[in-house]
C-alpha cells in the first residue's frame, strides 16, 4: 500500500517481514505470564468495591488460616511504600491529589487496589479474598465531569475544596473580540466517551529479591521500564542499580494505559522483598477493565467566528476533561488544547481547560491521546461551517488549511512538550486531495444526492488532523561487538509488538554497512542500558532511530579502524563482505568480526593489545529531538444510515497518512491500520458506562464492545512522506494517525447522510441508539 | 468481603483428578484440581505457554486449542473434561520447524504485531479450513470474528486466511 522510494541498498524503507514473527507464530514467545519462576507465589489484589470510601476496619484472619495462603498485606500494613506516585506531566497550578499504591483509609474508585493476597496459587489467593471481612463507610460519588464541577456538589476526595484539579488556558490572538465581530458564529457541546486500552494481554507484574546482593528484579509488561525504575527506586528510597526492571520481550499490546506507573507495581517488588520469595501478579480481564487507566472523556464548548467564505476567524473553546480519581498526569489533557487548531488557520484562539477528580479509574494515555478528543470538535464545526454557508465540506477544509509551504509553520500556543507549537514539515492540501479522489468524492455527491431522492441516506465524512509525536527528552541505544562476532543493538524503548527487533536491524545495518543477519536487538531491560524513558507518543522511531543510526555510525568506524590495524592498511580501505572486514574486498585478507572481538575486546590475558588497537567496541548514542514532529493525515467514509434503526454501513473509508520517511512500509501500515480499528471502536461501540454512583457497568466483553473482523471494514491506505527536518532520518510517528481522526470521520459522516432530518451528532461512540434519538429530537425540534 | 466458606468448599485439593489427554500427538498426565481450566492446565501444568488468556470469558478467542477436531475456547473448559481427549494447541502447528502454510500467511500479510491474539486465531482457523475453504473476504470475516485482534486491524488475517485457504485448495 505504501509507495516508498527504496534508495538503493538500503535496508531502511524495505518492506521486510518481521523477525518476531516467527517465535510468536509457533507458540514461544516470552510473555510476561510465560516467564518460568519456578516457586512463585501469585498475588491477587482486593479491590474497593464502592466508588468513594472510608475503611472502617479490615480483618484478614480466616483468610489467613485458609491453607495455601502465605500472607495477606493492607495498605495500613505497608505503610513504607504509601507514598504518592506523582504524575508523569505536571503543571504549577495542578492541585495533585496524592495517589498512593494501595491506600490505607480512603478509597477513590471502584478496582482500586486495598490489600494483597499471596498464596501457592492465583485460586487460592482469589478464595482467600472472598474471606477478607472489610467494613466501609460509603462516601458519596462523582461519576461525571457535570458532577464534579457542579456547585456545592460532592467532592471525589473527602475533606477536599473543590474537585478541579487545573484551570489553564492558552490563547493567541483575541478570540473574544474576534467572535464579537466575526459575521457568522456557530456554537455546539460535544462529548467524547471514556474508552480503554484494551490491549489482549492484560498487565502485569513479577518480581525476585536476591538477598545475597540486595538486588531486586522486576519483570513488568510496560512500555516504560526506566521510567518505572526511576519511580521505583524514589518510592523504595533504593539505588536505581539495585533495581532491574525488564520488560518482556514480548508484550501484548500497550497503547498507552501500560506507560503508566500503577500501585501494583510498587506493591508486588516490595512483597516479595519482604518475603523473600518470587511473587508474580497477572492481571485478569475484569481487573484490567476496572483498573487500567482509561481516556477520552471529555465535554468541549465550542464557538467559531468565520466570515462568508467559511474563513476561520476564530476558535473558542472550553473543556471540561475528566482525569479520574487521581491525576496520573495532565499529557491528554494538554495534548487536546494544543490539537484543537488542527491543520487549520485559526488567526485567534482561546481555549481554556478544566480538568477535575471524578471518583472512576484514573485517566492517561490512550492510542491518540488526547487528539481525537481535539479532531472530533473541530472537524464537526468545520462541517457546520460549510452547512452554514451552504458550502461543500472539502471546499471549506480547503479553505483553511496550512499550505506545504508554510512550514516550518508557528500555530501561536504551545505544545505539551514545553514548546511553541510548530509545524515541521507536511503537505495537508495533498492528503485532502489524495483521500477525495480516492473515496470518489464527487461521484459520491452524486450518488447521494440521487438516493437521498429514493430516501435513502448516504454520508461523506472528512478529517484532516496533525499528531504531536516523536517526543523528548531523549532516547538512547547501545550497540556492542559481541563475543561471538555478532552486533547487539540494545535499546531502553520496550516493543509492545511494534516490531522493533526488525526496524532496529534495519537501521544498524545501514549504519554499519552490515547484512542484518548479523545484528540481532534486544530491548527493555534496564540492566542492559543505563537511560531511556520509553514507548509512548509515537516517538520512538523518531528518537531511538537517530541514536540508533548515529551509534551504528560510530560502530561501523571502530570495526573498521580495528581491522584496518589488524591488515596494517588505512580504514577507508576496508569493508565488510558478509561479517568479514575485507582489505579491498579481498576474502584473503580479512579479518572476522569474531577476530575482531578477540582481539579489541576479549584480549589475552596479561599480554599487551596489539598497537593502535582501542580496547572495547562498543558505541552508544543519545538523541534529543528540538522539538515534537507532526505527522498528519486525512480520512474520508461513505457510509449508509438506516434512520429506522440507526444502523450504520460503512460502505467505503480511505486513510491518507504521512509520518515522513518510513523504514519499514509493511510495519508502518500495519501500525495505521491497527490504529484505525481502534478508531473505529472508539467512533462507534466502545463505551465503559459508569453509573452516577460511579460503578462500572462494562466489566467484561459481553458488555464493552471491542470491534472484531466484522465490524472493521476494509481500507484504501495511501501514504505521502514530507521528511521531518528535526531528525537526521527524517522520519516521524505512526501509531495512532489510525486512531485520532476515525470517531470525527464517522460522526461528520452520519450528521451528513442525515442532513435532510437536521439530526444532530455530538456525542462519540455513535451508536444505534443515539442516532435514533437524534432524529427524534430534530423531528420533534422541527414540529 | 462476604463468607461463602460454609455455602461453598473453597478448597478442593483432596478431590483431586488424573487428566490424561493427548496433546499434539504427546500423551500427558497430570493431577489437577476439578475447578482447573484447561487453559491453565496446558499453560501452567503442561507448560505449554503458546495458548493465551485474554478475557477467561469466552469472548476474546485468545485461548482457542482443537479439542477433537473441535476449535474450543480452552478457559471455558475444564481440564478434567479433556480427560482422554485429542488436543492441538498452537506449538503443534509447525512441523518440524516448518511453519504451516497459514503461519506463513500470517507473516506475509503482517498478521500479526504483539503476538498475543494470535495462536488463538491460528487454532481457529486452522479447524474452520479443515471444514470448508473460504474463498471471499466477507467469509474470511465470518471465520475470523471470533477472536479479538487489538493491534493489527484484521486487514492482514483477512488476506491471510483467503491465502491459506487458496493454497489449501491447490494442493488437494
Ligand atoms: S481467554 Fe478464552 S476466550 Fe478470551
Ligand atoms: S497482534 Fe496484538 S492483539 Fe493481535
Amino acid at each position: 500500500m505504501s509507495d516508498t522510494l527504496v534508495p538503493e541498498g538500503t535496508m531502511i524503507g524495505r518492506r521486510l517481514e518481521r523477525r518476531e514473527d516467527e517465535r510468536l507464530l509457533a507458540g514461544h514467545g516470552g510473555y510476561l505470564d510465560d516467564l518460568d519462576l519456578p516457586d512463585a507465589l501469585a498475588a491477587a489484589f482486593l479491590r474497593s468495591p464502592h466508588a468513594h470510601a472510608k475503611i472502617l476496619s479490615f480483618d484478614a484472619t480466616e483468610a489467613l488460616a485458609l491453607p495455601g495462603v502465605i500472607a495477606v498485606f493492607s495498605g495500613a500494613d505497608l505503610m513504607e511504600i504509601q507514598k504518592p506516585l506523582a504524575p508523569k506531566v505536571q503543571h504549577p497550578q495542578l492541585r495533585d491529589y496524592p495517589r498512593l499504591p494501595m491506600p490505607p483509609a480512603e478509597l477513590h474508585y471502584v478496582g482500586e487496589p486495598l490489600a494483597v493476597v499471596i498464596a501457592e496459587s492465583r485460586y487460592i489467593a482469589e478464595d482467600a479474598m472472598e474471606l477478607i471481612e472489610v467494613d466501609f463507610e460509603v462516601l458519596p460519588a462523582v461519576a461525571s465531569t457535570a458532577a464534579a464541577l457542579q456547585e456545592n456538589g460532592p467532592l471525589a476526595h473527602s475533606g477536599d475544596e473543590t474537585n478541579v484539579a487545573v484551570l489553564l488556558s492558552q490563547s493567541a490572538g483575541d478570540a473574544a473580540k474576534a467572535l464579537a465581530e466575526a459575521p457568522n458564529v456557530l456554537s455546539d457541546e460535544f462529548f467524547v466517551m471514556r474508552g480503554g486500552g484494551h490491549s489482549m494481554e492484560t498487565r502485569g507484574v513479577a518480581a525476585r529479591f536476591e538477598a545475597a546482593t540486595g538486588q531486586v528484579t522486576i519483570w513488568d509488561t510496560t512500555q516504560a521500564p526506566h521510567y518505572a525504575r526511576q519511580q521505583l527506586s524514589v518510592i523504595y528510597e533504593m539505588a536505581e542499580d539495585d533495581i532491574r526492571v525488564i520488560a518482556p520481550a514480548d508484550v501484548g499490546g500497550g497503547f498507552g494505559p501500560k506507560a503508566q506507573f500503577y500501585g501494583e507495581e510498587v506493591v508486588i517488588p516490595w512483597v516479595a522483598m519482604k518475603l523473600g520469595r518470587a511473587v508474580k501478579w497477572v492481571e485478569d480481564r475484569q481487573e484490567n477493565m476496572v483498573t487500567s487507566m482509561m481516556e477520552r472523556s471529555q465535554t468541549h464548548r465550542v464557538d467559531v467566528g468565520f466570515d462568508n467564505d467559511g474563513l476561520l476567524l476564530a476558535v473558542k473553546d472550553v473543556i471540561e476533561h475528566d482525569q479520574g480519581a487521581y491525576c496520573a498526569g495532565l499529557q491528554v489533557p494538554s495534548i487536546t488544547t494544543s490539537t484543537v487548531p488542527g491543520p487549520y488557520h485559526v488567526p485567534n484562539i482561546a481555549i481554556e481547560l478544566r480538568a477535575c477528580y471524578t471518583n472512576m479509574v484514573p485517566t492517561s494515555s490512550v492510542r491518540g491521546a488526547g487528539r481525537p478528543q481535539a479532531v472530533f470538535v473541530m472537524e464537526r464545526m468545520i462541517d457546520r461551517i460549510a452547512e452554514h454557508l451552504g458550502l461543500d465540506p472539502a471546499e471549506v477544509r480547503r479553505r483553511n488549511l496550512i499550505q506545504a509551504d508554510e512550514f516550518p509553520y508557528k500555530v501561536g500556543i504551545m505544545f505539551r512538550d514545553g514548546s511553541p507549537l510548530t509545524y515541521d514539515s507536511g503537505d495537508f492540501p495533498t492528503l485532502l486531495e489524495g483521500t477525495l479522489e480516492r473515496i470518489g468524492y464527487d461521484e459520491a455527491r452524486a450518488l447521494q444526492a440521487k438516493l437521498r431522492q429514493e430516501g435513502r441516506y448516504l454520508g461523506i465524512g472528512l478529517s484532516v488532523y496533525i499528531e504531536g509525536c516523536g517526543l523528548g527528552p531523549y532516547e538512547g541505544a547501545k550497540i556492542r561487538l559481541t563475543n561471538k562476532g555478532r552486533i547487539l543493538v540494545t535499546l531502553a524503548a520496550a516493543g509492545q509488538g511494534q516490531g522493533y527487533e526488525t526496524v532496529y536491524a534495519q537501521i544498524a545495518a545501514d549504519g554499519i554497512g552490515l547484512d542484518m543477519d548479523y545484528i540481532e536487538v534486544k530491548t527493555g531491560d534496564t540492566a542492559r542500558i543505563p537511560f531511556g524513558q520509553g514507548t509512548f507518543a509515537s516517538r520512538i522511531t523518531a528518537t531511538c532511530g537517530p541514536a540508533v543510526m548515529d551509534a551504528a555510525k560510530q560502530m561501523r568506524e571502530r570495526l573498521l579502524d580495528t581491522a584496518s590495524v589488524l591488515l596494517g592498511c588505512d580504514a577507508s580501505e576496508v569493508d565488510f563482505v558478509g561479517d568479514k572486514a575485507c582489505l579491498g574486498g579481498d576474502l584473503e585478507k580479512s579479518v572476522s568480526l569474531q577476530q575482531l572481538a578477540q582481539t579489541a575486546n576479549i584480549g589475552k590475558h596479561g599480554i599487551t593489545m596489539p598497537r593502535g588497537i582501542k580496547a572495547g567496541i562498543e558505541t552508544s548514542s543519545y538523541f534529543s529531538p528540538e522539538r515534537a514532529a507532526y505527522a498528519s493525515g486525512a480520512h474520508a467514509a461513505l457510509v449508509e444510515v438506516d434512520p429506522e434503526t440507526g444502523e450504520i454501513e460503512i460502505l467505503k473509508y480511505v486513510i491518507g497518512h504521512d509520518c515522513g520517511n518510513v523504514i519499514n512500509p509493511l510495519l508502518v501500515d500495519g501500525q495505521v491500520l491497527g490504529g484505525f480499528a481502534h478508531g473505529i471502536g472508539n467512533a462507534m461501540y466502545e463505551e465503559p458506562v459508569y453509573d452516577v454512583e460511579g460503578q462500572p457497568q462494562a466489566t467484561s466483553y459481553l458488555d464493552y464492545a471491542l470491534v472484531s473482523a466484522t465490524e472493521v471494514p476494509p481500507v484504501e491506505l495511501f501514504h505521502i512522506q514530507t521528511p521531518s527536518p528535526l531528525n537526521p532520518l527524517g522520519v516521524k510517528g505512526a501509531g495512532e494517525g489510525g486512531t485520532i481522526p476515525a470517531p470525527a470521520t464517522i460522526a461528520n459522516a452520519v450528521e451528513d447522510a442525515l442532513r435532510p432530518l437536521r439530526a444532530r451528532v455530538t456525542r462519540a461512540p455513535i451508536t444505534p441508539a443515539r442516532i435514533v434519538d437524534a432524529i427524534v429530537a430534530a423531528a420533534a425540534g422541527q414540529d | 468481603m462476604r463468607d461463602h466458606a460454609t455455602e461453598f468448599p473453597t478448597r478442593t485439593q483432596d478431590e483431586t483428578h488424573t487428566v490424561g489427554c493427548t496433546v499434539n500427538g504427546r500423551e500427558y498426565e497430570a493431577v489437577v484440581d476439578p475447578r482447573m481450566t484447561l487453559a491453565d492446565f496446558l499453560r501452567e501444568k503442561l507448560r505449554l505457554t503458546g495458548t493465551h488468556l485474554g478475557c477467561e470469558h469466552g469472548v476474546c478467542g485468545a485461548c482457542t486449542v482443537i479439542v477433537d477436531g473441535a476449535a474450543t475456547r480452552s478457559c471455558l473448559m475444564l481440564a478434567v473434561q479433556a480427560d482422554g481427549a485429542q488436543l492441538e494447541t498452537v506449538e503443534g502447528l509447525a512441523e518440524d520447524g516448518e511453519l504451516s502454510p497459514l503461519q506463513c500467511a500470517f507473516k506475509r500479510n503482517h498478521a500479526l504485531q504483539c503476538g498475543f491474539c494470535t495462536p488463538g486465531f491460528l487454532m481457529s482457523v486452522t479447524a474452520a479450513l479443515r471444514e470448508e475453504s473460504v474463498t471471499t473476504e466477507e467469509q474470511a470475516r465470518e471465520v475470523l470474528s471470533g477472536n479479538i485482534c487489538r493491534c493489527t486491524g484484521y486487514t492482514g488475517l483477512v488476506k491471510s486466511v483467503l491465502e491459506a485457504s487458496a493454497g489449501k485448495d491447490a494442493q488437494a
